[in-house]
This record gives structure tokens, C-alpha cells and sequence, in this order.
């Protein structure tokens, strides 16, 4: 006997408990207000820094009204600064030393990463090992015996330092991220390379740079972050306006005894910020990747 | 021409031998080319590490042992003192002060950066589909921006004359507070910089690490009856233990080793009480120029990183090796 | 009393209706399985019964009460889940008594209550290994003793068994029968296998597209589907649909499938297919069990045919021969010594006395 329909069309009803579709719908409107105070928080320096960076100094010092809003927006910092030869230099200087950084720890990375994963040797784990180790060890406990090395080489005050010891900061790092996506990489396309008759760089460069190319974006990403931003280093070796790259520029030439020249230095900060953020804002998800390496690959 | 003649032993003891003629010398040429290949492998291999390591000791293990070299040497650096210089910082004031406030401002910073990454990334994750990718994007910005250049805004933001905060805080009718000003002030302040600056990314990873607890679970939960701080006590927070553990360990040991952010704000002021080691190390060390004491100061970190790196390694390890079995 | 009613429940997401509209009714201590292919809307209903959807229209009630707004856990409900959703930080008897110790129960009451669970599932010795240390058996028997430990009015299985292989599916398919003779609790069981609802159900509900196709007991549903779905979907080799037409000859009805080939229809069947005559659209829906080799005696309303058999699939127990009717490809079960070869012609049986007459354009079984 097939039977599916019932007898009653609709069935005694209880009174209601408590909506479930109310309960979920008030729990994420408290989302949305508290995320939101959190972004106004987490903001309002950016924001600042681009509100003051559109003042002159006049309208700076004068302090009528809401320091949030700028009363007679001009573009005249900006328009100094990128005629200024100084901070060209600071620029030029800080895109230099940034992309041969760049290009040099990538490949010191690649390449180390890829024999660390691949060809294992006696002694690649304790070498991967020690790479993450001292990705640990802080800058800031190496500039004092540092800078006796770098006067040693007689590279004090001279911009090339920077591409000596910037690599330190991200090589690391970059390394181990790498070792982390080359080693996901199913060795069934190295088998079937080598059977198509590649060799060991072919291999690298036809197969396993196209296949983890994500991960060399976060990499690069990382490396240009760390590079472009450092502070302790150069502060430390170099001194001469000439040599200075963009963050120390900034700090130490700009602020010059009590005359704070604060919208200028603030629409400085802010053309130094941009190359970060922008890569940031295109490639956010490559960005993201390369941080969280580390929660979702252990 | 080689031959390879291989025996083989039957069932009943007698050995009869299996000669594979040409296909033999074929296979032992090609073992022998095999194992040539394998011994270039690994110097390929080595060489292919070799900037790496270079890189390495040279630039990293090199000065960290020359530093304690250092160290030991008189402010000429032509006598050795041995410990002379470590007995003189623990007498000096300025110097309890920097233990003090290093382990201040690290451990108070790193709490609270665990706590309000937690508590947004749980507010993220209850934001589904596109829109988290935008929000996400907005919070992670202090995070992006050069240190080095948002703490100049926050210098300016706290300066004494000019203060946007106190214009909104007498605005709102309160007084204006002297950020930077006093001993306390300036403490919090700079924890507070740190706090702004480190938060993302502890909301990042912990987002991730929630998005790897499987739905299921909270589902199975839901039907045995747990409230949401219940799911949260027994689900969430076990699984997310290592997360939570190893993110805190890593940031301590780099909110530790911390240098832009008080070298900006404050230089150590006022008075000495906000200095970190790497701040009063570069005082003592590069501005005074006294290097073997700027060595010491750098190495009183060493215990301490040494120890959470020790944890921070053992639970990576760990972790890899579950991952693998 | 644990019985599970359905009333007009719809669910949809934005704009999809992924149910769309079933009234059911579960009898107290019934084992019934929800059954049909992905996406036909099992899943979402079994998930509504539960409370971990949100019911977009209708009613459900168990003993008799409305559970629309009601929480999961106050609802008296137990779940096993596809992959176990096991608790990985805990061991067996934490999972176990997971539940009943944020219900504050007493601790000797818990004990005694796992004690008895994991000694219907056999699992005793393994209370207090962490689920990493179990196979996919035991796990899945220890999903089921957090059920059967909660004491609850309705256990609802989601496809527990599709991530086992194929021998331990048949084990523990067994397996979830003896508990539920032992426990007698209302089962509500969704599964894709057929085979699964099949063997299990008291009742089977198949499903298609969000709505019920029909419902009725194993044999019910194996001896007369009602449309072509149900027919098509229930057992395995599938069932022959093969377009046909019905002729009147002389007064009699002949179901014709090519110009070379038709068979009378059984007389039985003749009032019922006289108003088809002449209609398009039509199928001949025969099990291939019921076209087999020629035998020494011929049954009423049995008729033999010659074929080219195209394709021979031997089994040990029978052998599957296919052949074709005007471009559809048929499946019979001969006995393996019947001589069958590819591509060689052979003669075979048809048995009508269990065919199914099927209207193409409405998927009816007529």
C-alpha cells in the first residue's frame, strides 16, 4: 500500500519559543555595529594622515575649527615634495635598494626552497629547520654587531648596506613559505617531467615556479613590504640625506629642530605609504596567503 | 662490456645462474650513470642552498656570536671585561626600567592583540560570502602601512599643541590629556600604537583557524544542547589552542625585540621609562658610542628569545609531523 | 509517542525552491529512508527535521508538537552525520556524554548510560581512545552511541555509510539494523544507495527535485512504482524502458517495439490499456530479470524473441547481456551457461506477466 498524503491540513500549533530567524538577524546587526566601530578605530590614523597631508601650514598652526576636515584643501605638499630633490632621492633610493632586494632574496628563496624540498639531502631538515629559527632572531638584537662588520667592510653611510642586509629580513622567511608550496606540489609532475625529458632547472623554472606562482606572489609581496618599510637598519648605517631611503627620510631630515613642518611630512608619509597599500589593494588575497602560511600549513 | 650474471637460489638449493646478456650491461651502465646522476644531485642540491647558508651565518649567526664577543669588552674594545658590562646595566636605574618596561609593554601588548584579534575575527566570521573579503580588507590596513610612517601619524596625533584627539576629547567636554607626556601616558600610549598596529594580524590568522573547524562539529554541538559560549569553551577554543598559542609566542618575541614605534614616539621618554632593549641599545650603543655596552643591553633579550623560539620551534614541529602521519 | 509529520514544508534559498512543498507522516518506532539522487532535496528535509535549517513554509511537528521555532537541542532529536562530525580533542566517552554533561546530568547517570550505548555498539574497549586512533567503523559506531546515548524521540542518520567502502558498508548496514531492533527509536535515514533504503526501510520515500515521488514499503515501491523515476530508480540492474506502441489486432491488444518485434499484452492487463491505444509517448517498463534465456517450459504471458547481443557481462551468479530496440539499449539476465556471445544473435524470453506501461509525457505508470 502506497499512502502519502494526510489526513488533517494543518497540525494544533504550540506557542512560539523564540524565533530562530529574529535571534540569527539580531546577532549579526551587533556584528555589523561592532565591526564597524572597529574599522573607524583602526582607520582614523590613515584617514589623518591624508586629512593633514591636504592642509598648508598656515591653516595647521591657525588650528581653527575640526582638525578632521581640511578647511582649504590644497595639493601643494604634494606638489613640493614631488619637486623636492631630496625626497626624489629618498624615493629613488628606497625603489632601488627595494627591487634588487626583492629580486635577490626571491631567488635565494626559490632556489634554496627547491633543493630543501626536492632533492633531500642529508642535513636539508636540520637546514630547515635552522632557516625557520632564525627567522626568529630580531634585527634588532644583530645592529650593534652589525655595524661593526658593515664598518669593517667600510660600507657605513652607504646605501648598498641596505641591499647586503635587507635579504636577511625576508630570505627566511620567503624560504620557508616556499618550501611549504613546492612541497605541496604532487611529485607526480616532477616524474613526468623528467619522463618528458626535462632537467632538474628546467624542471624549476618550466614547472614548479608556474605551479606555486601564488605563493611566489605572497613571497615577493612580503619581501617588498619588509624592505620598503624597514627602519632600524637604515637609521643605524646610513647618515647623509643622499644615502637615506624613504622611512628614515622621512623621520630624521624633514623634522627639522621645533619647526614642524607637519603637512608636508604627512603628505610625504602618505606618497611613501602608497606603493605598500597599492599592492596591497590589488593583490589582497596573495597578501593574505603569504600571512596566514603559517595557521594553515603548520 | 660487462656482464652481470646474477644468481638465483631455487627451491631445492642449487643455484643456477640467470645471465642477462646485453640487457644486463644496459642496466649496469645505467646504474652506474644513476649513481653519478644521485652524487651530483646532492652537490647541485648543496649548491642550490649554498647563498642561504651563506646568507645565514654570515649576516645572522656570525654577529650573534660576535655580539657576545662584543659584549665582553671594554668601551675602547681593547681589553676583554667579561661580565663587566651586564654587572654595570643591572646597577643603573635607566636599565630596571628597561627590563621593566620591555616586559611591560610585551606582554600587555600581546594580550591584547590576541583578544581583540579574537573577538574580531569571531565578528568576521559571522559575515558570510563577498562582503567579509571587504571588511577584512578595511581592518588589515595598519597592518600594511609602514610602521615607521603610521607612527609618525600617531606622534602627531598625540602632539601636545596640536592634538586632533584632544580637540575631539574637549569637544566632547572632556579635558585634553598630555599623551606622550607623562611616565604612565606615554606607556600606554606606545602599547597602544603596538596594539593598533598588530591586531590584524592576529585577526587574520585566528579567521583562518576558525574557518578550519568544520561546521559539522557546531551542528553536532547545537543538537547536544551547548549555548554559543558553550560551542565556544569546548569546540572553538581546543581547536584553535595551537593557533592561539604559537601566534602569541611568535608575536612576543617580535613585540619583544620592538624598536620603531618607541624610537618615534618617545625615544625612551620621557625619562627613561618607555625604553625597550633595542631602543635604549641603540642609545647606549650607536648614539653614544659606547658598542660593546650597546651589545650587552641587545643581549639581555637573548634568554628570553631564545626560550619562546624553543616553544615556537617544538609546537611547528610537532604540528608538521601530525600533518604528515 | 515519537511521530515525525511533514505539512506542506517548502525550503528556499534566495530564489531556488530546494523542497517545494512534501507532506509527510512518520509512524512512532518507524524506520523510514529518504532516497533519491543529489540535489533532490533529502538532505535539506532531513536538516529541517532537525532544526539546523530554517523552514521556509509548512509545518513539522514531532509527538505531536509544532518544532518550527524550536532550538535542535530542544527538540529530542539525535543526528549521525555523513563524516561523523566526531569531536577530535575528545575521547569516545567524552564525545558520548558530550550532550548529556551540558544537561548537568549526574555523573553515575552518564556513566551508566555510555556504559550501555557502547555495549550495544561493541565498542567498550574503545572509551577512551581520541577519534584520530579509530577506523571508519568505529567511528561511525561511535557516532551512533552519542545517539542512542541522548535517549532521544528520533534518530536521523545523513548518509552515514557513504564514506565507508563498499564491504564494511554492508557490515554496518547490518549493523544499524540490529540497533534499531534493539533501541525501537523513530529512524528518519537519507541515503543516495537504493540498495541502502532498500534493505533498511520499514518505508522508503523517494525523492525527486524537492518533491516526493512516491512512498510505500521495499516491495511496494520494487512491484509498483507509480512513475517512471520510481521505477527507474529502485533496483539495480535499472529497469528497460523501451518505447513502444499498443496496437489492436483482432480484437486483441499487442504492445509493438519495432516493425520485427511485439508482444501480445498479458490478458490481465487488457481493460487496463485499452484507452492507449494509438497514444505516443509511450514505454514498455521491464526489469531485465524479467527477460532471461529460453527454458524447456514456457509460462504464460512469457514470449521469445531473436537478438544481436552486443555486449556480454558475465557476474559468476547470472550474466547481463545487452542488446538494442530501435536505438535503445536493453539489459536481460541470462543464466552464465545460456551461451550468450557478443555480437552473435541469441534467443531470449520476455515475461510481460510483470510489465509496467509507462506514459512518457507525464512519467506516469499507467
Amino acid at each position: 500500500m502506497t499512502t502519502a498524503m494526510a489526513s488533517s491540513d494543518t497540525i494544533p500549533r504550540k506557542a512560539k519559543v523564540g524565533s530562530l530567524e529574529r535571534q540569527r538577524r539580531w546577532a549579526l546587526g551587533g556584528s555589523y555595529a561592532a565591526l564597524s566601530v572597529f574599522v573607524v578605530i583602526f582607520l582614523v590614523p590613515p584617514f589623518y594622515m591624508i586629512v593633514t597631508s591636504l592642509k598648508s601650514s598656515a591653516e595647521i598652526s591657525a588650528q581653527q575649527g575640526s582638525p578632521w576636515i581640511p578647511q582649504n584643501p590644497t595639493l601643494d605638499n604634494f606638489i613640493y615634495l614631488a619637486t623636492n630633490a631630496q625626497f626624489q632621492r629618498y624615493f629613488l633610493n628606497s625603489v632601488w635598494v627595494t627591487g634588487l632586494v626583492v629580486i635577490l632574496s626571491m631567488t635565494i628563496a626559490i632556489l634554496a626552497a627547491f633543493s630543501l624540498s626536492r632533492m633531500g639531502f642529508k642535513g636539508s631538515q636540520v637546514i630547515s629547520t635552522g632557516v625557520f629559527l632564525t627567522y626568529l632572531v630580531p634585527p634588532s638584537l644583530l645592529f650593534i654587531p652589525l655595524f661593526q662588520i658593515v664598518g669593517a667592510l667600510g660600507l657605513i653611510n652607504n646605501t648598498w648596506v641596505l641591499v647586503l642586509l635587507f635579504p636577511t629580513l625576508a630570505v627566511p622567511f620567503c624560504t620557508w613559505l616556499m618550501i611549504g608550496y613546492f612541497s605541496s606540489i604532487p611529485k607526480e609532475l616532477d616524474e613526468a617531467a623528467l619522463i618528458d625529458g626535462a632537467n632538474y632547472l628546467q624542471i624549476l623554472l618550466k614547472v614548479f615556479i608556474p605551479v606555486a606562482m601564488p605563493g611566489i606572489i605572497a613571497a615577493t609581496i612580503f619581501a617588498f613590504t619588509v624592505g620598503w618599510g624597514a627602519f632600524l637598519y637604515p637609521l643605524a648605517y646610513l647618515y647623509s640625506a643622499d644615502q637615506a631611503v624613504l622611512t628614515v627620510g622621512i623621520v630624521r631630515e624633514l623634522i627639522r629642530g621645533d619647526v614642524f613642518a607637519w603637512g608636508t611630512i604627512m603628505a610625504a608619509c602618505v606618497m611613501a605609504a602608497a606603493p605598500p597599500i597599492l599592492i596591497y589593494t590589488f593583490l589582497m588575497d596573495y597578501y593574505v596567503a603569504g600571512l596566514t602560511a603559517g595557521a594553515t600549513k603548520g | 662490456m660487462h656482464h652481470l650474471i646474477e644468481e638465483a637460489r631455487l627451491a631445492n638449493g642449487r643455484t643456477i645462474a640467470i645471465g642477462m646478456g646485453t640487457e644486463a650491461s644496459a642496466a649496469s651502465r645505467r646504474a652506474g650513470s644513476l649513481k653519478k646522476l644521485a652524487r651530483r644531485r646532492s652537490t647541485t642540491a648543496l649548491l642550490l642552498c649554498a647563498p642561504l647558508i651563506v646568507l645565514i651565518v654570515g649576516l645572522k649567526l656570525y654577529p650573534t656570536f660576535y655580539a657576545i664577543f662584543l659584549s665582553m669588552l671594554d668601551r675602547k674594545m681593547e681589553h676583554f671585561v667579561g661580565l663587566d658590562n651586564f654587572a654595570f646595566l643591572l646597577t643603573r636605574h635607566s636599565f630596571q626600567l628597561v627590563i621593566f618596561q620591555s616586559c611591560l609593554f610585551a606582554i600587555t601588548a600581546v594580550v591584547m592583540k590576541a583578544l581583540i584579534g579574537f573577538i574580531v575575527a569571531h565578528l568576521m566570521h559571522n559575515i558570510r560570502g563577498r562582503n567579509q573579503r571587504i571588511w577584512r580588507g578595511l581592518l588589515l590596513v595598519p597592518w600594511v602601512i609602514p610602521l615607521a610612517l603610521s607612527t609618525l601619524t600617531w606622534w602627531w596625533l598625540f602632539d601636545p599643541s596640536y592634538s586632533a584627539l584632544n580637540w575631539t576629547l574637549n569637544w566632547l567636554g572632556f579635558e585634553s590629556i598630555p599623551f606622550l607626556g607623562t611616565t604612565w601616558n606615554a606607556r600606554i600610549a606606545v602599547i597602544a600604537v603596538n596594539v593598533w598596529f598588530g591586531a590584524p594580524f592576529f585577526m587574520i590568522m585566528y579567521l583562518a583557524a576558525l574557518k578550519s573547524v568544520p561546521e559539522q562539529l557546531y551542528e553536532a554541538a547545537a543538537i547536544d544542547g551547548a549555548t554559543a559560549w558553550q560551542k565556544l569553551r569546548f569546540i572553538t577554543l581546543p581547536m584553535m589552542r595551537n593557533i592561539i598559542l604559537i601566534t602569541m609566542l611568535y608575536s612576543l618575541i617580535v613585540t619583544f625585540a620592538d624598536f620603531d614605534i618607541v624610537r618615534i614616539l618617545t625615544n625612551g621618554g620621557p625619562q627613561d621609562s618607555t625604553h625597550l632593549f633595542a631602543t635604549y641599545a641603540f642609545n647606549v650603543g650607536i648614539e653614544s658610542g659606547n658598542i660593546p655596552r650597546g651589545a650587552s643591553v641587545s643581549l639581555f633579550m637573548f634568554p628570553v628569545l631564545a626560550t619562546l623560539a624553543f616553544f615556537v620551534l617544538r609546537d611547528v614541529l610537532k604540528r608538521s609531523r601530525e600533518v604528515s602521519t | 509517542m515519537a511521530q515525525v509529520t511533514l505539512r506542506k514544508v517548502v525550503k528556499k534559498y534566495d530564489e531556488v525552491l530546494a523542497v517545494r512543498g512534501i507532506d509527510l507522516d512518520i509512524v512512532d518506532k518507524e524506520f523510514i529512508v529518504l532516497v533519491g539522487p543529489s540535489g533532490c532535496g533529502k538532505s535539506t528535509t532531513l536538516r529541517m527535521i532537525a532544526g539546523l535549517e530554517e523552514i521556509s513554509d509548512g509545518d513539522i511537528a514531532i509527538g505531536g508538537d509544532v518544532v518550527n521555532d524550536v532550538p535542535p537541542k530542544d527538540r529530542d532529536i539525535a543526528m549521525v552525520f555523513q563524516n561523523y562530525a566526531l569531536y577530535p580533542h575528545m575521547n569516545v566517552y567524552e564525545n558520548m556524554s558530550f550532550g548529556l554533561k551540558l544537561k548537568r546530568t549526574p555523573k553515575d547517570e552518564i556513566e551508566r548510560r555510555v556504559k550501555q550505548a557502547a555495549q550495544i555498539l561493541d565498542i567498550t574497549e574503545l572509551l577512551d581512545r581520541k577519534p584520530k586512533q579509530l577506523s571508519g567503523g568505529q567511528r561511525q559506531r561511535v557516532a551512533m552511541g552519542r545517539a542512542i546515548v541522548r535517549d532521544p524521540k528520533v534518530f536521523l542518520f545523513d548518509e552515514p555509510l557513504s564514506n565507508l567502502d563498499a564491504k564494511l558498508r554492508v557490515q554496518m548496514r547490518t549493523e544499524i539494523k540490529k540497533v534499531h531492533q534493539k533501541v525501537r527509536t523513530t529512524t528518519v535515514y537519507v541515503t543516495h544507495d537504493q540498495v541502502e533504503a532498500m534493505t533498511l526501510a520499514d518505508r522508503v520515500v523517494v525523492m525527486n527535485a524537492g518533491l516526493i515521488e512516491q512512498v510505500g514499503s521495499p516491495n511496494d515501491l520494487y512491484h509498483s512504482p507509480a512513475t517512471k523515476f520510481v521505477a527507474g530508480f529502485i533496483g539495480s540492474p535499472a529497469m528497460n524502458f523501451i518505447a513502444c506502441r499498443v496496437e489492436q489486432a483482432a480484437g486483441a491488444l499487442r504492445l509493438r517495439l519495432s516493425d520485427t518485434l511485439s508482444f501480445p499484452v498479458p490478458a490481465d492487463r487488457t481493460t487496463r490499456y485499452t484507452p492507449h491505444v494509438g497514444k505516443p509517448n509511450l514505454l514498455l517498463g521491464l526489469r531485465p530479470e524479467h527477460i532471461i534465456e529460453t527454458r524447456p517450459h514456457i509460462e504464460p504471458n512469457q514470449h521469445d524473441f531473436e537478438i544481436l547481443i552486443d555486449v556480454v557481462e558475465p557476474m559468476g551468479m547470472e550474466t547481463l547481456v545487452y542488446f538494442t530496440i530501435e536505438g535503445t539499449e536493453v539489459c536481460g539476465r541470462v543464466n552464465p551457461n545460456a551461451g550468450a556471445t557478443a555480437e552473435k544473435p541469441m534467443k531470449l524470453r520476455a515475461d510481460l506477466s510483470n510489465m509496467h506501461l509507462i506514459d512518457d509525457s507525464t512519467g506516469k505508470v499507467l
